[in-house]
């Protein structure tokens, strides 16, 4: 049997006396769409965090492909293929969309110099792909609209050809025809073969893309369930009361309803 | 019918109209010059900078009957810009990365005391006077010792985060004490004679032979920048002006750079001077008199060389690409990668290097050295660079910018001594127009980020 493509183990973050994190274990297989979430602060965010570089775990090990791997940033992530879409888009507004694709990783000449003729070239090449109605390549991205943004958050991401994929809330800030178009992608990405965390506040994201669902809690993992197996009520009753679906008593149920 | 019939007019209508515009028909001599212009695609708050200084130069010029715009004025004028464009070039990148510099102005007083001993005193006891290295040595020295003084300042403002504010503005202090302690007090006197080659001056400036050779190399660099650019666009297809506009560009160019040249070069030596440069280069002194140019100054050289090299680091270079998308997103650039602490420790060092060079030009022009050198300097730098487009907010500001915003103050200084405007009035008038010159440029980007 081939090892997931990562595992996370025991991982644990702590802010203060806070435990963001707790002992949290959760894994990823090849072609699969594992979905997260969680209340807010249930320390979705922190911990593919420590996935993707920008978070140090007190505690915890980290295994791609069955082997341990240290990850003290994020190009340690990007070196194992780890691609990150942030909440917040991580975009510097006042650099143009193919800086901001190629930043940290800029296309050079011979000489060292940045070579943005061939930075524009496959930013255009890949945008024609992604999204076809992008044709704003030399102004900031602070001039662009949030679909367009989110845009280049995910040409960044898919790029450089990773194979692992962290979404964290890729739909919050589209409108209904750009959701779709991102869903549309997050499928295509899995029949390549892309192992996605997904992490959404959008349960019907949810239930459309995953194949497995972790639901967190105050920084603990309640429980990993395949979609199949649940209702959307059910996985709503992880997220609010922090129990599995055969914990939940009668009464508690009612109340979650009434 | 009838309601078909009629948006079927208006559509007709609509497209006509637009189809007219797109062919260019539409257009009075307003939407010629205003398509013209935008074929340029030239950057309109620079393009509206430029304007403004030459309303300065004009008005000053009819204010003062007629002196200001003649090659003397303005050849003065490069010479005193070069100081402070040097280090505005310098200033842009540290507050793109979202910090301040406040110890320029000590740092330079520094530094140039410790130049300014090193080739009137220490290096004599040892080497003698007037060496031929003796202005390498210096230059070089100086050069290190900015780049540790930027360092440790820069260190301290990544490594341990200390905002740059205080980091700096303790510098303002120790570093203005630290060139008291040096010598005392004393005024260090005189400078190496070599060296004060650096200053400017009649033997400090290269001529009108060479004035012309570089003019006519810039122009040529300048053909073969923009051919360049077009041609590499036109091979990844990209959209490229249409090419009269790129013609007229190179045109343009290379006629401000000739033109200045050209009008530098009639800023000749007084009699006295000439006589004696004709004598040393065995020129016979005629009947009338020798028109000898003393051609551009060399700090003049040193400051548009910087600018370029600076130029070229800010956008052609990842060091540069970092220092912006630091001053855009911090966290976007931590995220990508980017080592945001040494990147910041850098652009201190940088600056500090910056600062060397014009403490060296300093010194030279005034040929020597006291404990006061530079004061307030790091004012008129920030506000050169301000005043050039440079956001406090950071990740916005170009080099080019800061050395027009340079010259913008130097004008306005040397304009209302010409008009002959008491001291601390042309404070007065400075510090409005540093005011009014950030009011506009806040309007203008509130205006266009819609």
């Amino acid at each position: 049997m081939t090892p997931p493509m990562v595992e996370m183990k025991g991982m644990s973050v702590s802010f203060g006396g806070v435990h963001a994190v707790d002992d949290v274990t959760i894994d990823l297989l090849p072609g699969e769409i594992h979905a997260l979430v969680g209340g807010n602060g249930a320390g979705k965010s922190t911990l593919i965090k420590t996935l993707s570089g920008a978070q140090r775990p007190d505690s915890g090990t980290i295994l791609i492909d069955g082997e341990p791997v240290h990850i003290e940033g994020p190009i340690d992530a990007k070196r194992h293929g780890i691609e990150t879409i942030y909440q917040t888009l991580a975009l510097a507004d006042n650099i143009d969309a193919p800086g901001n694709m190629f930043l940290g990783r800029e296309l050079t000449t011979g000489l060292g110099n940045l070579d943005d003729s061939a930075m524009e070239a496959a930013t255009r090449k890949l945008m024609a792909r992604l999204n076809p109605s992008f044709q704003n390549f030399k102004s900031p991205v602070a001039s662009l609209s949030g679909g367009q943004r989110q845009s280049v958050a995910i040409a960044r991401a898919v790029h450089f050809n990773a194979r692992i994929l962290i979404m964290d809330e890729p739909t919050a800030a589209l409108g209904p025809a750009e959701t779709e178009q991102v869903r549309q992608l997050i499928r295509q990405l899995k029949q390549e073969g892309l192992g996605i965390l997904l992490i959404s506040h959008d349960i019907h994201d949810v239930f459309d893309l995953a194949d497995r669902i972790s639901v967190m809690y105050q920084g603990s993992l309640v429980g990993i369930v395949p979609k199949s197996e649940v209702t959307l009520d059910q996985v709503l009753a992880m997220i609010i009361l922090g129990k599995k679906p055969d914990e939940v008593t009668e009464s508690e149920l009612q109340e979650l309803h009434g | 019918m009838a309601v078909t019939e009629e948006t079927k007019v208006d559509e007709a209508g609509a497209l006509d109209q637009d189809e007219r515009q797109a062919a260019g028909l539409i257009r009075g001599p307003w939407g010629l010059i205003k398509r013209g212009v935008g074929s340029l695609e030239l950057d309109t708050r620079l393009f509206g900078m430029i304007v403004g200084l030459l309303i300065i130069w004009v008005g000053f010029h009819f204010w003062s009957g007629g002196t200001f715009l003649t090659p003397r004025n303005l050849w003065n004028l490069t010479v005193q810009t070069s100081v402070v464009a040097i280090m505005a070039t310098g200033m842009v990148l540290i507050i793109v990365s979202r910090n301040i510099d406040l110890s320029v102005g000590s740092m330079l007083g520094f530094i140039g005391m410790a130049m300014a001993l090193l080739q009137a005193e220490w290096l004599p006891q040892y080497f003698g006077f007037d060496q031929w290295y003796t202005w390498i040595v210096v230059l070089a020295a100086g050069v290190v010792l900015g780049a540790i003084v930027g360092f440790i300042q820069g260190a301290i403002v990544a490594y341990a985060a200390v905002p740059s504010f205080i980091v700096t503005l303790g510098g303002l202090l120790i570093w203005r004490g630290l060139a008291w302690v040096l010598a005392s007090g004393r005024t260090i006197a005189p400078m190496d004679a070599t060296f004060q080659l650096l200053g400017g001056g009649a033997r400090g400036s290269v001529g009108g032979t060479i004035s012309w050779i570089i003019g006519i190399v810039a122009c040529v660099a300048i053909v073969l920048l923009l051919a360049s650019r077009r041609r590499t666009r036109v091979r990844y297809e990209f959209h490229v002006r249409p090419l009269w506009a790129d013609v007229a560009l190179m045109i343009l160019g290379c006629a401000v750079v000739l033109g200045a040249v050209w009008f530098l070069n009639r800023y000749y030596m007084p009699e006295g001077l000439a006589m004696a440069h004709a004598e040393a280069n065995g020129i016979e002194w005629p009947e009338g008199g020798l028109d000898i140019p003393f051609g551009i100054a060399n700090p003049v050289l040193i400051a548009i060389g910087t600018a370029i090299v600076m130029t070229f680091i800010a956008t052609r270079r990842r060091f540069g690409r970092y220092v912006y998308s630091i001053g855009g997103n911090p966290e976007a650039a931590a995220l990508g990668g980017i080592k945001t602490k040494r990147t910041i420790a850098l652009t201190f060092m940088l600056m500090g290097i910056l600062v060397a060079l014009a403490a060296g030009v300093q010194i030279a022009r005034l040929n020597s050295a006291t404990s006061g050198l530079g004061t307030l300097q790091e004012l008129y730098v920030i506000a050169a660079a301000v005043i050039g487009g440079t956001s406090l907010a950071g990740g916005i500001g170009t080099i080019f910018g800061a050395v027009l915003g340079a010259l913008v103050m130097q004008s306005l200084q040397s304009g209302m001594v010409l008009v002959g405007i008491e001291t601390a009035l042309q404070d007065v008038v400075v510090g409005v127009v540093l005011i009014l010159a950030v009011a506009v440029d806040v309007a203008y980007r509130r205006r266009h980020s819609t």
